[in-house]
């Protein structure tokens, strides 16, 4: 058994940031996924969901649950990361003031993913856009 | 004079009531849960740093008043958020609130008092 679930993201629109991972939080929780997991899989999409609307023009999140996992693929169209490498240290950010007043900016989310993901890739070309992809197991 | 800070008893356990009455705050949403016992309380305007605490039972102090502070604190499991400095909740905010059951306090103290206020009473920091 498989479900799937997709949201689209629009870039820029910080008052629906975060409205794709209130839904997928609310799903794990009717399929009595333990809380801890839920936690992990939640922080790290909320993470990704708000780098969609803070740094690319639109993205796609598809989500995957099965009995064994929770896979969650964003890809957006957006400027892509030159230097993935770089774009991953703890405190490297080309957020805008703006972004910064919304609580984000401090070059924390992509390490944050990473730490609560069990698989985790990322893949950009420039001028395209970034596809990131987060897979966390159910079972420890 | 026992005035210093290694003699409170960070005992834990503080009814979010305690907290609303100890900060003079006004609860503006989610009274129905207002006798739910929390242990922690983090003070942070930066969600991202919200967002690595990995402790339950923890409240947000927070001077940021958008409605990325009420999402951090669902994905957080976070159950109530603390607004500083007479930060007001939107409309927008409590709509969400509602949706979340997150117990809403607006307090008049600064950041600093408040987390002192908490501190001194005996709620336990993160880190
Ligand atoms: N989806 C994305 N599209 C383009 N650039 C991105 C994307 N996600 C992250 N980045 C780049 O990587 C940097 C670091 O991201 P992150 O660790 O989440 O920190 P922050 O978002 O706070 O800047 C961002 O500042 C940005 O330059
Ligand atoms: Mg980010």
């Amino acid at each position: 058994m498989t479900m799937h679930f997709e949201y689209k993201i629009e870039g820029g629109d910080f008052t629906r940031a975060g409205y794709a991972s209130s839904q997928v939080k609310r799903s794990l929780k009717q399929l009595n996924v333990d809380p801890k997991v839920i936690k992990r899989v939640v922080v790290a999409l909320y993470e990704a969901e708000v780098n969609v609307v803070a740094h690319a023009y639109s993205g796609i999140i598809e989500v995957y649950i099965d009995t064994e996992k929770i896979k969650m693929i964003l890809t957006d169209k957006g400027p892509g990361i030159s230097n993935i490498e770089l774009a991953m240290e703890m405190g490297f950010s080309t957020a805008t003031p703006e972004v910064r007043e919304m609580g984000f900016g401090a070059g924390m989310g992509l390490p944050n993913i990473k730490k609560n993901s069990d698989e985790f890739k990322i893949e950009s070309e420039v001028g395209i856009g970034t596809k990131l992809e987060i897979v966390v197991f159910i079972k420890q | 004079m026992d005035n210093n800070s290694t003699s409170i008893k960070h005992s834990g356990n503080m009814k979010l009531k305690d907290v609303a009455e100890m900060l003079n705050g006004r609860v503006v949403s989610g009274i129905e849960h207002i006798d739910k016992e929390v242990e922690f309380a983090f003070s942070s305007d930066l969600m991202s740093d919200v967002l690595t605490v990995q402790k339950d039972n923890v409240i947000l102090l927070t001077g940021l008043a958008n409605v990325q502070a009420l999402r951090t604190a669902e994905m957080s499991d976070i159950s109530c958020i603390v607004f500083v400095r007479n930060k007001k909740v939107s409309v927008d905010m409590l709509k969400l609130g509602k949706e979340s059951g997150i117990v809403l306090i607006e307090c008049p103290s600064s950041m600093f008092r408040a987390s002192g206020v908490l501190f001194s009473n005996g709620l336990k920091p993160v880190y």
